[in-house]
């Protein structure tokens, strides 16, 4: 059992949900910085997907100068506060640092990253340049990470962008679908703002874009389209009963929990379906509303995709998990009641069910974390190319799709990833639509 | 178990650890309180005409999170009446007979001399030090370090201590003079029993960027300190040790400066202290620092056989030789322990940088491993240094010419080099790279 209880006030639902990577104060920040060792070709700049300059910007906190350190993140990641604080670090930056290998606990990075940033938003540092307008236009769809960092570098080349997002705020999942405890929404808010403040790219909120005649318009318009359309709501996985009530995607729990934390319902026994990071968050946000969960994965412990940590966290609220679990059906008149399941087996790499070993689990509410659909009607749609499993095609340097006007990143185009990689490859394809349009 | 009764001079103390003439020093209730705690002796802050000091007093110097590495001070000697503090001399040494209590003492004339080293001698001092050696604030007057910096005054002023003095009198030198031996010889000359050093050494610790003023400001301007803490220990090793082995010095040295540990104090003790003196250390963590001295101490001395103090006082003395006697055919190279590696890579900049670009790289199964490229390495040390993991690369001795060649062998033997391209350069055939492979990776 959990030792939540479903928070009442916003209060209760902060002291549920505390960071785990709280702000640093100077003089934190001042003892930690002074133990980075200064690697040479250090191994936690090659672990970061946008190769920030790690010992460097480390360096210039220990030296107080924040606003350099804040320079050093921002060229190379735009979303360099929020990835301070939703990158998987143990597994990037600080699962790379040296000193790992002799046991001793390495650099916090991430917090120090967001240490610099912070200033740097709070204060309104002025910290990019920005080229002068070149009197080119690029539209961005979708204001997530991708979108906004292939925003902020067109920005800072002189085009004028404008950016068409579907829902009323900025970011994407990075909003919408991180965990209340690894950042807080106004902390997203607070950077985007900033950027924007900055760099002058516009957002077009609640515009979605989602007819070939709101296409041919940006395709006239605009010199160059990106695409950081991400991916769409849970995918089904057929199971009989998924119609009923309280049976909910993991995405869309999220996303309730993250707009409007107070009134988001969620039932006393939950079951969460699925072994991934997503699972693991869901199945966290569930146990501190105050439920009792169950994590049900199909495959075994060891083959979920979920990181060490992040089970360990959902086990640390007391979740517990049934593995080799196959859900075979959701039971209830209206509502979910009951979930029969069945044990599973892996031979030779197949997944069987094991004959004979059906029980039934009581379950009040059910969140399925079974991955997101691909947004192949709207590829459909531009005209754009994508593999076998949905993903766009795109030229790997660039970001080109095989409509040489459309670029894209992010989710779309990896299948689905970290925040960190969805900023890297708009930065990138930012680039690829500059080159696109100079040699036009 | 090791006995660590120390004597200088002729003064004894329970242990070879003393507080320095400084603030720690200032009053009777401090160094009743050192005493307690554990402290041999003290030099009492020194006496003269009292002084009025400015506020905003001390300077540091803080290496990333180290703070106070270095410290430095304009404070004056003490701004007490001296009736006050002779008074205090005599209530501690009433309740402390064993313990060293010193007076450092600074006046002008040969009366004043005369009339206070009666006046601390019948208040019960074991000794008196001269301080030759504020090198700010008194000196403009005559006094402090413009009387160390002057061997034929000192040694003057140092007769007249003579002319009247009981008890030992030791000379405490700046080390703000081109040589040290020079100031120590004239001590010895004066008739000093001992000399002590170093006094802090002259200094600006840092600038305050924003105001433009160093550090310490007073009212918005600075001015010189003396500089000491940590930072200032290899200075005064180097010149306790000139002083022990110059032949026309010879007598008994008090060790200061840098002294925060056992190791500090043995160390000065190894080159030749008969004890040791310790201010900064106190000042930032208080007396009870002397637990970890006096206990390093005995266990040092215990897990060397060594039963007194005189066991191991000097042994580094001899070790200490000029460059011209040292072995050229000594060689030693850098190994590196990979199972202990953490890749870093620090050691590969350093030497490729820094040094004799004789440290190679390569990932095997993905570990970032260094290793030596033996032709290339000079044994200079450098990566064993920059490593932050204990034992990972150690130096291995690969002498091969067993004899014992050094540079005055050379100039003697004529394999010295002599003209500008000389065959005979100690790098003639040492590899480097060509200029231009620096720019081989140039993005």
């Amino acid at each position: 059992m959990s030792d939540f209880k479903k928070p009442q006030t916003t209060a209760e639902y902060e002291a549920n949900f505390p960071q785990l990577k709280p702000l640093m104060d100077a003089n934190m920040a001042y003892y930690e910085s002074s133990r980075c060792l200064f690697c040479y070709d250090a191994p936690c700049i090659k672990a970061c997907p946008t190769s920030i300059d790690i010992p460097l910007f480390i360096k210039q906190i220990n030296t107080e100068n924040l606003t350099g350190a804040a320079k050093t993140i921002y060229s190379a990641n735009f979303f360099g506060h929020t990835c301070g604080k939703v990158c998987p670090t143990e597994v990037l930056c600080e699962g790379a640092c040296v000193y790992n290998e002799q046991d001793v606990k390495p650099i916090e990075i991430g917090r120090l990253q967001s240490h610099a940033t912070t200033d740097a938003i709070r204060k309104d540092k002025s910290i990019f340049k920005k080229a002068d307008a070149n009197g080119k236009s690029v539209a961005v769809v979708g204001a997530g990470p991708g979108g906004i960092a292939c925003a902020s570098e067109l920005a800072t080349l002189g085009y004028q962008v404008d950016i068409f997002e579907a829902k009323a705020k900025p970011s994407g999942l990075a909003m919408h679908g991180t965990a209340p405890y690894k950042i807080a929404n106004q902390d997203v808010m607070d950077e985007v703002a900033y950027l924007q403040r900055q760099l002058g790219f516009k957002v077009i909120y609640n515009k979605n874009i989602d007819t070939r005649r709101e296409l041919n318009t940006l395709e006239s318009k605009y010199d160059a389209i990106f695409l950081g359309i991400g991916l769409g709501d849970t995918r089904s996985t057929g199971t009989p009963g998924e119609q009923l009530e309280n049976c909910i995607g993991a995405t869309e729990f999220i996303e309730q929990l993250k707009l409007d934390p107070l009134s988001v319902t969620v039932g006393k026994k939950v079951v969460v379906i699925g072994g991934g990071n997503t699972a693991m968050d869901a199945a966290s946000e569930s146990a501190r509303l105050g439920a009792d969960v169950t994590l049900v994965y199909r495959r075994s412990k060891e083959a979920k995709g979920a990181y060490e940590f992040e089970y360990d966290l959902a086990k640390s609220v007391g979740v517990k998990a049934l593995f080799s679990t196959n859900v075979t059906e959701i039971i209830g008149d209206q509502k979910v009641a009951q979930l029969k399941c069945i044990k599973t087996q892996s031979t030779d790499g197949k997944l069987e069910n094991v004959d004979g070993s059906e029980f039934t689990i009581e379950c009040d509410f059910l969140i399925r974390a079974t991955g997101q659909i691909k947004q192949k009607d709207f590829l459909d749609l531009a005209g754009l190319q994508y593999d076998n499993r949905g993903k766009v095609k795109v030229d790997s340097e660039s970001g080109q799709c095989s409509n040489p006007i459309y670029f894209a990143g992010g989710d779309a185009v990896n299948g689905g990833a970290e925040v960190v990689n969805a900023c890297a490859e708009g930065k990138s394809a930012a680039q690829g639509i500059h080159s696109y349009i100079i040699n036009k | 178990m090791a006995d660590l009764r120390a004597n200088l001079a002729g003064i004894t103390s329970p242990n070879p650890f003393w507080l320095a003439s400084a603030p720690p020093t200032n009053s009777g209730y401090q160094i009743m309180k050192a005493f307690d705690a554990g402290w041999g002796g003290a030099v009492w802050k020194t006496m003269g005409v009292p002084v009025v000091n400015v506020s905003s007093r001390y300077g540091a110097v803080n290496y990333r999170d180290t703070r106070m590495m270095g410290f430095n001070n304009i404070e004056l000697i003490t701004d007490r009446p001296l009736s006050d503090n002779l008074r205090e001399i005599e209530e501690v040494k009433k309740y402390f007979p064993d313990h060293a209590v010193i007076a450092s003492l600074m006046v002008q004339t040969r009366e004043e001399w005369h009339q206070i080293i009666k006046d601390v001698e019948n208040a019960g001092a074991d000794g008196i030090e001269l301080n030759f050696g504020c090198p700010h604030g008194m000196c403009e007057r005559g006094m402090g370090s413009a009387v160390g910096q002057e061997p034929n005054v000192l040694k003057t002023i140092t007769m007249w201590a003579k002319e009247v003095a009981q008890v030992p009198v030791i000379v405490k030198l700046t080390p703000n003079i081109t040589d040290i031996t020079e100031p120590a010889r004239a001590a010895a000359a004066g008739g000093a029993d001992a000399i002590s050093l170093i006094n802090t050494v002259q200094s600006i610790v840092n600038v305050d960027l924003d105001t433009f003023a160093p550090n310490p400001s007073v009212d918005g301007k600075s001015t010189h300190g003396g500089y000491c803490g940590p930072a200032v220990k290899p200075i005064a090793l180097n010149m306790v040790k000139s002083c022990a082995q110059d032949r026309d010095v010879n007598i008994p040295i008090s060790g200061i400066g840098g002294i925060e540990t056992w190791r500090d104090a043995t160390e000065h003790m190894l080159l030749g202290a008969s004890n040791v003196q310790v201010c900064t250390a106190a000042m930032h963590y208080g007396f009870g620092i002397v637990r970890e001295m006096k206990a390093g101490l005995e266990d040092y001395m215990d897990s060397k056989g060594f039963e007194t103090l005189y066991d191991l006082i000097g042994k580094s003395v001899p070790k200490v030789e000029s460059w011209e006697h040292l072995n050229l055919n000594y060689k030693i190279i850098a190994e590196i322990d990979n199972t202990k590696c953490i890749g870093c890579q620090l050691c590969y900049i350093a030497c490729e940088d820094g040094a004799h670009q004789a440290i190679g790289l390569s990932e095997i199964n993905g570990e970032r491993t260094p290793h030596i490229i033996e032709e290339n390495c000079v044994g200079c040390n450098l990566c064993s240094l920059v490593c932050p993991v204990e034992e990972c690369i150690t130096m291995v001795d690969v002498t091969k010419n067993k004899t014992h060649e050094s540079w005055s062998d050379y100039m003697n033997n004529g394999k010295a080099p002599t003209t500008f391209d000389d065959d005979r350069a100690g790098g003639k055939h040492h590899w480097v790279p060509e200029p231009k492979d620096a720019l081989k990776k140039r993005k």
